[in-house]
């Protein structure tokens, strides 16, 4: 699966490449916009030194894990949400009669290399990040362990999304919000948002799980809300889970497919 | 090669269960070149989208190459071509032996063999003019032709058509046929195929079945069909005879099984 995911990435990525100039613009568009994101944390920090509790050091380094998590995820899955044309074009049946797993097929179809920009330009604020920030050795590994973990939470979100569009076939939206919504809450501290909500992408939608919590033990910071230390090292298990529901509803999304006329 | 046995499949529209299929039993053998009429909206798209594994049923026992379709999709897709003729299975923006290629890599098949039966097939259905042009691009019986090869890269024992010659020309409609009957003759491969062009099924098909209301309303061959009329019908007739005692059975009689098919014997 993973080296027919890779073959047809390669396939796509050598049909983009037939546009050159398009592919340099569309990946330094990418690289620009996401790099506006910093610019905003570099504003909140010429006006103030910390940012619910945490220096600017600390601020670009969970900006960066989770912006890194998010982009790598965006990149190799979230094709997924156009699921829903697929099934309104009719593309979706032909997918299903052939031997690759539909899911692989609706993210490389069309896949663009593009957004490779913002891998890079996430990496580049984690790079400078870890610069400032003091991380001992014994606490980095944790640094790939997230950034793994956040990429497969983001790509689970992306799934449960599509697997959503076979019921409400126009439900591209109310993914997004959750993808590129829990991008955008993952890119500060959780300390600046109230306790429910925190307690909410603890518990139930883990985003939490992206950078917060185990950049808390990367940092070793005390958690302002209060919550067990044990939630640090339970990032993968959380990815686990929501990648096992994702699964399953994908899978039942299928198998309620219903195909357009004729 | 495929067993239908009392194949259902109802769907939910506002509220309302409509019959799509119902109590459907038919078999396949290897090598028979079948072809399945039938009003629009009779099933007939639904049972191929049933056999390919793309629905799944919602009552009866199913089995393509001694497969459960929609449960072992996968290992189906390597057992069977299929062609829809109302939409392609090609990629809209890339030239039509990109696009070879891309399926040469979702099938896995290995690069000689391939080399091999993509030039058999470029000179059986004539592609060699248009294999760089993008599909957008291309006629629809360029299309068709594209479509039908790219079913047949990894060299299916069974292929399954809907509606193959629609919206085709006269000409680009021999083409096709010609094709499919030597695959059938000199391959061997198993093929059903629906349609509305009596022709193809006069022309092709040694076996003729008429799907109605979702149910299978003949069974036999053409010069069976015929003899449903009395006289000397053409199946142009008969097919009518068929359609419209069809029509006017479940509406008056909503309860009634639906009238056993003629027997005819082959």
């Amino acid at each position: 699966m993973v080296r027919t995911y890779l073959l047809l990435v390669w396939a796509w990525t050598r049909a983009a490449a037939q546009y050159p100039v398009s592919f340099a613009l569309m990946t330094v568009g990418g690289f620009v916009i996401s790099g506006l994101d910093v610019a905003v944390i570099w504003v909140i920090f010429t006006n103030t030194t910390s940012l619910g509790g945490f220096d600017l050091g600390e601020v670009m380094f969970l900006y960066g894990t989770a912006g890194l998590s998010f982009a790598l995820a965006d990149l190799l899955f979230s094709n997924v949400d156009r699921i829903s044309q697929h099934i309104r074009a009719g593309t979706f049946d032909v997918m299903l009669i052939r031997p690759v797993s539909p899911f692989v097929q609706v993210a490389t179809e069309r896949f663009v290399p593009h957004r490779i920009g913002r891998v890079i330009q996430a990496a580049a604020v984690l790079a400078i990040a870890l610069n400032r920030v003091d991380v001992p050795l014994e606490r980095g590994w944790m640094i790939p362990v997230m950034v793994a973990s956040g990429t497969v939470i983001f790509t689970a979100l992306w799934a449960l999304g599509g697997a959503a569009q076979f019921l409400l076939t126009d439900a591209p939206e109310v993914a997004n919000a959750f993808t590129y919504g829990g991008a955008t809450l993952t890119h500060y501290p959780l300390s600046v948002y109230g306790g429910e909500l925190v307690r909410g992408v603890t518990y139930v939608l883990p985003l939490a799980f992206v950078n917060w919590q185990p950049g808390l033990y990367v940092l070793g910071r005390d958690d302002p809300f209060g919550l067990p230390y044990w939630l640090r090292f339970l990032s993968p298990a959380a990815a686990a889970a929501i990648a096992l529901a994702a699964f399953l509803a994908w899978r039942a999304g299928v198998r309620r497919y219903r195909s357009t006329g004729s | 090669m495929i067993e239908v046995d009392r194949l259902g499949r109802t769907f939910k529209v506002r509220g309302t269960v409509v019959h799509a299929v119902r109590d459907l039993s038919f078999a396949v053998e290897a090598g028979e070149f079948v072809g399945c009429l039938g009003p629009n909206g009779a099933g007939k798209s639904t049972t191929i989208k049933m056999l390919t594994g793309i629905l799944a049923p919602t009552s009866g026992r199913l089995r393509v190459a001694g497969l459960d379709p929609s449960r072992r999709r996968m290992a189906l897709a390597r057992m069977i071509g299929v062609v829809f003729g109302q939409r392609t299975t090609l990629w809209w923006d890339l030239p039509l032996k990109d696009s070879f290629e891309l399926v040469r890599l979702l099938y896995k098949v290995d690069r000689r063999v391939f080399r091999r039966r993509l030039d058999e097939l470029c000179s059986l259905l004539e592609l060699g003019d248009f294999l760089a042009t993008p599909v957008r691009q291309l006629s629809l019986g360029q299309r068709m032709r594209g479509d039908i090869a790219a079913a047949l890269l990894h060299d299916p024992p069974i292929l399954v058509l809907d509606e193959p010659t629609i919206g085709l020309d006269v000409v680009s409609k021999a083409g096709v046929r010609d094709f499919l009957r030597r695959l059938n003759a000199e391959h061997g491969t198993t093929i059903l195929l629906t349609t509305h062009d009596l022709g193809d099924i006069e022309q092709l098909c040694r076996r003729v079945m008429l799907i109605d209301h979702g149910r299978l309303a003949f069974d036999g061959t053409v010069a069976g069909l015929r003899a449903v009329v009395p006289g000397e019908a053409s199946i142009e007739e008969a097919v009518t005879h068929l359609y419209l005692s069809s029509r006017r059975s479940p509406r008056t009689h909503p309860h009634r099984p639906a009238p056993d098919p003629p027997s005819v014997t082959a």
